[in-house]
């Protein structure tokens, strides 16, 4: 089989940010609208803030000078002044109440705009999250097995724990934060633009600054996160090594040495995480102070630009400095305040930069996953079930009688003719390789008659596994070159070929649930006595029993409370229960001692009598009943018969059973 | 809990200078951004006509000077920050991995070896973010709030108390609201973990799902499970984004108290009067009572720090709080005394290969009533050849696991070269017992690298002369590298015959006096496991030779078999007597020579 491939930490691809928004905004676009509104309102909101503070300013100073006036009689609370709105806008007949009354209802507003975006975000993320996890895990069903054996486990886990993780960062938070400050930063621009040209030009010069800080620096802390976080992964590995072989360690009183080999990674893990670390906690007091200097340079050119005699003013709005005095209050100081907002979003806004890079890092590998062609299945033929009429004719029915035929629609003529399944299985001379470069079968050819046992005998990597994945279309091959019934199996659908085979594999895996879910596994209709009767014939019944709850024991961590052994007689009881008409059963007893085995063979038996079975076996005393011994080596079938006329042969098979040679 | 941190926090070692010097530039940092406002406001007061710009350049040279001090207490703060929260996460690491390997089995199953990989990884994870965050922010936050308020006084007099008196409201609403939205956090979170582990089982169990054609239910499953969980995540999320708009509308209010009370007393106590600009024009000029309104925006710039710092507080105690549970769980195992260590006065040399079991069972759990070996009585003189057979699960390797002193007795005691196994140095033991392993470990590197796992000092003769014997040598010799050859990976370079064999000359090196071979000859051709087995009487006549096997002819020659049967002997003795007399043994032996079938 192909090698797994490592954990890529390539470059995502491009588009994927807006590959996630798209997908986003299908599934979400009236919250999305909400949000967006909202979002924007208590921007808004926010800004006024400031706004106000100026407005109650320019109240004062409208206001004291008319105390000069002893006769009238000023009252800031109720009276009646005329001020303007930055700096510009004439704003008449308010007063202090009328100020703080608008700006407490405005404030109300904002609160319930920033209470509507951030809860439906939130809700939009963990329902977005929740449809992407099921989709990635509803398409990874329909994935081929040659996905699973070119990706690591842990690799794919990790899509549905890290990289999901960072993809509810960039939504939840990054997104609303960078469409907030976008909006913030470009609305102070006009602002400030509106005030003074050449001092916005200052701001900007100074964001241009925090601009690289944030690309240096912070770059350089986004590729250490990512090699930190390639570093844990070698120290997790090692750690999982080292407790699982534990055992060598000791008898071999290794401790010290493999301390040493772990502070290698462990020392690796150090710098990596301190680099980033670095980077990470000095970005922000760089680009806050950037914006303290950004504050003073434009005071300085203010005062230089302004107080110079003849000075004109450049801006959006036209306002005219008249004198000093309008200069510092109506100029100088609401701009200096605005400068200290931008440069503070926009130093905000450069912390979101690693959770960008990250998340469009785990949502490229995510949306890789999706994009995985699913597993091809053209096949039309069904698998039905039949009963037989007394004149040994019959029909399709719908229960189950445990017979079965072959259903065989005819688009030409619209015609339906049925195929009896008698487990008449051929391959006719194939070859094959997984990864196109390397042959694995040459020349195959192999003919199971009903109801025969086929046995496939060779070293490990002869390619006797590769034989089944065929039979069931784990990888499929050319047109024709397998039939089942006379049938191409590329014209069946594929989940009834499956269904007609049972598999038992040498590695066992168990499910979380109890002992009798596992079972019933194998078909999910089967009754509680049913599956009784499959744990006696798999000789499982009497240890199970044994089990603290017996049947209804809950097993968990891929039954790890179970011996190897144990494990294997499950598995056989599943494929007993699902009662399949044709069996293949790959190295089934690897696990279990020569005397359990041979009580399970029993089972076994009885599971193969009458059944075309497919066995590979690492002991030959298991197979020496096949009706067909097919010895393989290197992808090639080298010597075929029964056990008597290969071991009368004394050939390969008569090496590999008189133990002169090594098998596996 | 405090003993925990306490225990933890011995892990900083070396790095408790750059531990300690952080919050010091902390400090500055904080102090910095404290005072910059009310240069700032002062800054913006003086900016009046009748000020030229050489009276405005005291305040540019101070705000830079105080820019560049913050920047270098920032800069140093956070490195100094990153090397102790990192040095001290990689003390902590190296303290567990040394205390884990210290283990006796016993402990590993008490922790389960995978909550120890947890706790190695994730739980150091959380604590260095945690000390990160202590060293950093737990000094810098309080003080901004004692700075500010201060601050806020000195600028504001009376109107300060507004911000005292919304302190502890904000605190309550946000502690509550956290404590109340982490419990369902973590309940969600043990669920997140279980859908998880049913993903790792959906793909390790890809081929049996297909198999059976189970997709659809898979798929179900995961969706029902999913679904749920998605709810109740939503439920927490729901509660979580009130934190944001309740904080907001204390700020505000506070905002507005303020502006309100602050506007109303600059007015009544300000005088104005005319007065003349520089150039002489008639300009009005204010007498400040008590507050100026350049005041105002330093009051509520105050406020706002006050209120944030309270956040901070508020939302680093949580945290901290939710990494305690890591801590707890580090501790534990720091704590935790391996159940199996060196004697007070160990004995250091190992006489002879002699072993005895003198009534000896074992059970692996005190709690369990089933004992794994029961009563076994067993004398193997230095030298001897022993076979042990028996079933799955009949206590073969629990009883190989007692002589190198894996485990400990329950009851009875084990004796090599006629010293209780619990008397001895442990190194010592081991040394002088070598275990080859069913499952054969090879280590990435060369065949060399992998041989001297045995015995590091060993020479390229000795390793040769110790392939020999595992009748490896040819098989080596002929490669192009010879010792040099790579070993991949697990040893996937090499068939399972070869791995059985490189795993024995390794054990080999160590020159022991007690070789024993769980099942490790399985895989090795009946042929070449009758030359090791002569080879091994031959060259090493005086090392006691313990096999376990499958294959009968592997022991069959054996001065004593032991037949192993639900934790008890069977019965001991030769092949033949075995034959006559023993029926399992007979059994197994049918099993095996039956040709043809029955």
């Amino acid at each position: 089989m192909p090698a797994p491939r490592i954990r890529q930490y390539a470059k995502p691809k491009k588009g994927t940010v807006a590959r996630l928004v798209k997908s986003l905004w299908k599934n979400f676009k009236l919250e999305l609208i909400i949000s967006l509104v909202t979002l924007i309102l208590s921007i808004f909101v926010n800004l006024s803030g400031s706004v106000f503070a100026s407005m109650i300013t320019d109240l004062l100073t409208k206001a004291i000078p008319m105390k000069m006036d002893p006769l009238a009689d000023v009252n800031i609370l109720t009276g009646s002044f005329d001020i303007s709105l930055l700096g510009g806008i004439p704003l008449k007949g308010v007063n202090l109440v009328t100020l703080v009354v608008a700006l407490g209802i405005i404030y109300l507003v904002g609160v319930l705009c920033s209470w509507t975006w951030t809860r439906t975000m939130a809700i939009v993320t963990q329902k977005y999250l929740n449809l992407f996890r099921n989709k990635m895990f509803s398409h990874m069903q329909k994935l081929p097995i040659k996905y699973f054996d070119t990706h690591q486990n842990g690799a794919i886990m990790s899509l549905y724990t890290n990289d999901i993780d960072t993809i509810r960062q960039l939504i939840s938070q990054s997104l609303p934060n960078i469409i907030s400050t976008g909006i913030t930063v470009v609305g102070c621009l006009f602002v400030m633009l509106s005030f003074s040209i050449w001092m916005t030009l200052v701001v900007i010069a100074g964001t241009v600054a925090m601009f690289f800080n944030t690309k240096i620096v912070g770059g350089r802390a986004s590729r250490f996160f990512v090699a930190q976080q390639m570093s844990i992964g070698k120290v997790e590995g090692n750690i999982e090594e080292s407790i699982t072989g534990l055992k060598v360690i000791k008898v071999f009183t290794h401790e010290e040495d493999s301390l040493k080999d772990f502070e290698k990674v462990n020392e690796e893990l150090y710098k990596n995480s301190t680099a980033a670390n670095i980077a990470g906690n000095i970005m922000m007091p760089i680009n806050g102070n950037i914006g303290n200097f950004i504050y003073v340079i434009i005071a300085i050119i203010g005062c230089i630009l302004y107080l110079t005699p003849g000075a004109q003013n450049l801006s959006l709005s036209g306002m005219k400095v008249v004198d000093t005095t309008t200069f510092y209050s109506a100029l100088l100081v609401p701009f200096l305040m605005l400068s200290r907002m931008f440069t503070q979003n926009i130093s905000n806004f450069s912390q979101q930069v690693t959770f960008v890079v990250m998340g469009t890092a785990g949502a490229s590998r995510c949306f890789d996953l999706l994009d995985e062609v699913v597993e091809a299945d053209d096949g039309y033929v069904t698998l039905v079930n039949i009963k037989y009429h007394e004149d040994g004719t019959f029909e399709e029915t719908s229960e189950r009688t445990r017979d079965y035929a072959w259903k065989h629609p005819h688009k030409a003529d619209g015609t339906v003719t049925y195929t009896e399944l008698k487990g008449d299985i051929v391959i006719d001379d194939i070859d094959f390789s997984y990864d196109g470069k390397k042959t694995v079968l040459k020349n195959v050819s192999v003919y199971a008659h009903p109801g025969q046992q086929i046995a496939l005998v060779g070293a490990t990597g002869a390619g006797k596994t590769t034989i089944t994945n065929l039979i069931n279309r784990f990888y499929d091959i050319a047109d024709g070159k397998i039939r089942y019934d006379g049938i191409n199996i590329n014209k069946i659908k594929k989940d009834d070929l499956r269904h007609s085979l049972g598999v038992i594999l040498q590695d066992v895996n168990l499910f979380t649930g109890t002992v009798m879910e596992n079972i019933r596994y194998g078909r999910l209709d089967a009754t509680d006595e049913e599956v009784y009767e499959a744990a006696k014939i798999a000789n499982a019944y009497d240890f199970i029993m044994r089990l603290p709850q017996g049947f209804n024991t809950m097993l968990s961590g891929d039954g790890a409370n179970l011996s190897q052994g144990q494990r294997q007689l499950i598995s056989i009881a599943r494929a007993a229960v699902a009662d399949a008409p044709v069996m293949i059963l790959d190295e089934a007893t690897s696990s279990i001692d020569t005397r359990t085995e041979r009580l399970a063979q029993k089972g076994m038996d009885q599971l193969m009598k009458g059944r075309t079975t497919f066995v590979i076996a690492h002991r030959l005393s298991t197979i020496q009943n096949a009706d067909y011994i097919l010895v393989l080596d290197k992808g090639e079938i080298i010597e075929r018969g029964n056990h008597e006329s290969l071991i009368a042969e004394k050939g390969a098979y008569y090496q590999l059973y008189t133990g002169a040679v090594e098998l596996e | 809990m405090l003993k925990s941190i306490f225990k933890v926090l011995k892990s900083v070692r070396e790095f408790k200078k750059y531990a300690i010097i952080t919050p010091l530039f902390m400090i500055g940092e904080a102090a910095v951004e404290c005072a910059l406002p009310l240069v700032m406001t002062n800054f913006v007061k003086i900016l009046k006509p009748e000020n030229s710009i050489q009276d405005l350049l005291p305040y540019f040279l101070a705000i830079i000077a105080m820019a560049i001090v913050s920047i270098t207490c920032g800069i140093l703060g956070g490195r100094f920050a990153a090397y102790a929260a990192s040095g001290f996460a990689k003390n902590l690491r190296h303290d567990l991995y040394k205390k884990v390997e210290s283990f006796s089995f016993e402990n590993i199953d008490h922790f389960h070896a995978s909550s120890l990989v947890t706790r190695m990884t994730t739980d150091v994870t959380n604590t260095q973010n945690s000390f990160a965050m202590t060293i950093r922010i737990v000094v810098r936050a309080p003080l901004m709030l004692v700075f500010s308020a201060i601050m806020a006084f000195v600028v504001g007099g009376n109107l300060a108390w507004i911000f005292v008196a919304a302190i502890p409201v904000i605190g309550i609403i946000f502690v509550v609201l956290a404590r109340f939205a982490m419990g369902i956090f973590r309940r969600v979170f043990k669920k997140y973990d279980a859908l998880n582990e049913s993903v790792q089982e959906n793909v390790s169990g890809m081929r049996v799902v297909k198999s059976y054609v189970r997709e659809g239910y898979e798929d179900n499953k995961f969706s029902t499970a999913s679904n749920n969980l998605s709810k109740e995540f939503i439920k927490a999320e729901k509660i979580v984004s009130l934190m944001t708009p309740l904080m907001n509308t204390s700020i505000h209010v506070v905002y507005i108290i303020t502006m309100f009370f602050a506007a109303t007393l600059i007015f009544k106590e300000t005088q104005p009067y005319w007065g003349t600009d520089r150039d002489g024009n008639p300009v009005v000029l204010f007498n400040w009572g008590s507050l100026a309104i350049s005041d105002m925006s330093a009051l509520l710039t105050y406020g706002i720090q006050i209120l944030m710092s309270i956040m901070m507080i508020s939302m680093i105690v949580t945290m901290l709080v939710m990494s305690f549970e890591s801590i707890r769980r580090i501790s534990e195992v720091l704590d935790e005394e391996p159940t199996i260590k060196n004697p007070e006065n160990p004995v250091m040399e190992v006489n002879d290969g002699s072993v005895v079991f003198d009534n000896v069972s074992f059970k692996y759990k005190k709690e369990a009533e089933r004992y794994a070996v029961n009563n076994l009585n067993i004398n193997i003189k230095s030298g001897e050849f022993i076979g042990i057979i028996g079933s799955t699960g009949s206590g073969k390797s629990t009883l190989v696991n007692l002589i190198s002193r894996l485990y400990d007795t329950t009851e009875g005691r084990v004796l090599v070269g006629g010293n209780d196994v619990r008397n001895y140095d442990l190194k010592a033991l081991r040394d002088s017992v070598a275990v080859v392993l069913q499952k054969n470990f090879l280590f990435s590197g060369t065949v060399a690298s992998n041989m001297r796992w045995g015995n590091k000092e060993a020479t390229d003769e000795e390793i040769v002369k110790a392939l020999r014997v595992a009748q490896m040598s040819e098989t080596i010799e002929a490669t192009q590298e010879r010792l040099n050859k790579v070993v991949e990976q697990g040893g996937a370079n090499f068939s399972g015959g070869q791995k059985q064999r490189l795993c024995i000359a390794r054990a080999l090196l160590k020159n022991p006096k007690i070789l024993i071979l769980d099942d490790s000859t399985s895989a090795v051709d009946t042929k070449t496991d009758r030359l090791i087995r002569k080879a091994l009487k031959n060259d090493l006549p005086d090392m006691t030779k313990i096999v376990i096997a499958q294959r009968i002819s592997s022991i069959e020659e054996a001065d004593q078999i032991i037949v192993l049967d639900n934790g008890e002997i069977n019965g001991i003795g030769t092949h033949k007597q075995l034959l006559e007399s023993n029926e399992i043994y007979r059994e197994v032996y049918q099993s095996q020579t039956q040709k043809g079938g029955n």
